[in-house]
């Protein structure tokens, strides 16, 4: 589970949030398993002195909840509000999103997004899966290695991974455009979908591809109708990661486009650059919309899976 | 790894072979092609300097002179209120966050869990740009906050909330809190509570017990989200761009300028090749404090 280790990082905790979710919830079902049957004696009931003090805990949590979610939702409120300037409610409108749609810069961006998103992630799903696959079944040599490249574009602050690409394709003289995004962006979404693909499989049984070798099943066969049946939630959400990290890109995305190859973050940065507007709003809106079905969908398919 | 993996054939190194060639072409070789440029001269107009004798340029230790440039005047200061900006910003998130990752470990209803959990992870994967954009939308001088302050007539005129120190700090703890809970969350799910109720038993009191058993469990926890925290708060730009504007500039915001302004890329790479050295150093420290942190509690 923990790629980490080996080179002396912290261990699996560092791995984002769904992702390590996945990673441990098949061991952690198993864990509390053990505990539940074989446990002996836990106090059935917290300490006195634990519900006393979980009141003020609980608020306090709730406080932060709050923190982090309110000003998203005054962003979403105000991009339904009629008036122009922004900060004071007037009304229910539709008028911004509908303005949106008469973008065609705009448009274009979301174009060019969708489009990038697209390659990316197939190419990503499609490399991490084998990866992800051969760490996990395959004693090979190099495993330890391959897992620290795979740690390193999420190690490697963002800002940096963009320069080092746009000097890379400045010496080679390549133009920038869609295709020096799509490159970028299957860098930092390979080694997600890898470790999300491995962690599925490291909690799955061996025994079931075993029993259909024995069964007469070749390797191909084998792969085909057990095992990737078995790692498809974790492929699946790997790929939705993936995506998502894509579609929500900005930084490192910023250094290798070119004129031409503008993605909807780099629109919507250069139009708050301008100034805040509603239409800023309801594009961000949007975009998380889409965002959180995609993160929400990811998750699901990791829980089910353990 | 508990599975017992099958064999070594040959034929399963072509598996890793996709996500070497993609991270040793796009990602290796960009770092160290960034490395070399970074010993080099801009050229006039952008670009990279020819060198006409290779061997008397390392002799004459100019290579190093783009590395000499970053630690004087204006570019110290920025490195310096960088990794301030970045610890302040990580010690705030572990503060504010680790109450809420207890709660979600120890102490939260049971049904409540998963989607308190759920709410956690959902910020954590969504654009930091737009959750910035939240922040600016707030603090700007038409914005909400500024109205609520004039509405109660607790201020005459908007104040400048926008473009200083203090709403970049503000703008780095929100995007980053996610990046604090979800790791210290892990650590304190996996640890032993009749390890508190020993303690308890045994007459430590509430600070005891989380003085010298939660803590030192959480260490790993403590060292993930620390390093989860403090390596993009050190290389932030979207932040420092529009929450602090010209003054609030930050390694990022540097690095990205001798890039996509300045168009200094050998300066830039050199500044690039710094904050990666930065990095890894504190992954060292952390991994080295979190195992440290492990043993105390054995010995």
């Amino acid at each position: 589970m923990s790629a980490m280790r080996s080179s002396g990082a912290p261990d699996d905790a560092s791995l984002p949030g769904g992702i390590r979710d996945g990673a441990a919830s098949g061991s952690g079902a198993r864990e509390s398993a053990a505990r539940s049957s074989g446990a002996p004696i836990r106090p059935a009931r917290p300490p006195k002195g634990r519900l006393r003090a979980g009141l003020p805990l609980a608020s306090y949590s709730a406080l932060v909840y709050a923190f982090l979610y309110a000003p998203i939702a005054v962003l979403a409120v105000f991009s339904f509000n009629s008036g122009r300037q922004t900060a004071v409610w007037e009304g229910f409108t539709l008028e911004w999103y509908r303005r949106l749609l008469a973008d065609p810069l705009l448009l274009a961006a979301v174009r060019n997004s969708l489009l990038v998103a697209a390659i990316a992630t197939a190419v990503a799903t499609v490399a991490g899966t084998a990866t992800g696959f051969g760490l996990a079944r395959y004693e090979l040599r190099g495993r330890q290695a391959t897992g620290t490249l795979l740690l390193l574009p999420l190690i490697v602050p963002e800002v940096v991974l963009g320069a080092a690409l746009l000097t890379f394709f400045a010496a080679l003289a390549l133009r920038l455009s869609l295709a020096t995004v799509v490159i970028a962006h299957v860098v930092f979404s390979v080694s997600y979908v890898a470790i999300v693909v491995r962690a599925r499989l490291a909690g799955s049984d061996p025994a079931l591809e075993e029993a259909a070798r024995d069964l007469g099943a070749g390797p191909w066969e084998t792969f085909r109708r057990v095992t990737l049946p078995l790692a498809l939630p974790g492929i699946a959400a790997g790929a939705l990661l993936a995506a998502t990290l894509s579609l929500d890109d900005y930084v490192i995305t910023s250094f290798v486009a070119g004129p031409g190859s503008t993605t909807l973050p780099l629109h919507i940065y250069s139009m708050l650059k301008v100034g805040v507007t509603p239409e800023v709003n309801a594009v961000s809106t949007l975009l998380l919309a889409v965002t959180v079905l995609l993160i929400v969908l990811a998750q699901r398919l990791l829980r089910r899976a353990a | 790894m508990r599975a017992a993996p099958r064999g070594s054939g040959k034929a399963a190194y072509a598996l890793l072979l996709p996500s070497w060639l993609l991270l040793g072409l796009f990602l290796l070789a960009p770092l160290a092609i960034m490395t070399v440029e970074s010993g080099g001269r801009r050229a006039l107009y952008g670009g990279l300097a020819p060198i006409d004798d290779l061997g008397a340029y390392l002799r004459s230790g100019a290579f190093a002179a783009n590395y000499a440039r970053s630690f004087s005047g204006l570019y110290l200061k920025i490195g310096w209120r960088s990794l301030w900006m970045a610890a302040t910003t990580t010690a705030l998130c572990l503060v504010i966050g680790f109450p809420v990752a207890y709660y979600l470990a120890l102490r939260a209803p049971r049904r409540w869990k998963g989607l308190l959990l759920g709410l956690a992870v959902v910020p954590f994967w969504t654009s930091f740009l737009l959750r910035t954009y939240a922040w600016m939308f707030l603090l700007r001088s038409e914005g909400l906050l500024n109205q609520a302050l004039l509405g109660l007539g607790l201020v005459s005129r908007p104040l400048p909330l926008l473009y200083n120190e203090l709403a970049v700090a503000a703008g780095l703890v929100y995007g980053e809190l996610p990046f604090m809970i979800l790791p210290l969350y892990a650590a304190l799910e996996k640890l032993d509570r009749s390890l508190l109720d020993a303690a308890a038993d045994l007459g430590a009191g509430r600070l005891a017990r989380l003085r010298r058993v939660t803590l030192p469990l959480a260490a790993p926890g403590i060292a993930a989200g620390v390093v989860l925290v403090f390596i993009p708060s050190l290389g932030q730009f979207v932040v420092s761009d529009l929450l602090g504007g010209a003054r609030g500039m930050l390694l990022g915001n540097l690095v990205q300028n001798q890039f996509a302004v300045a168009r200094n890329q050998p300066f830039g790479a050199a500044l690039a090749v710094e904050l990666t050295a930065a990095v890894l150093l504190l992954l060292w420290a952390a991994g080295r404090w979190s195992r440290h942190g492990g043993e105390e509690l054995l010995s």
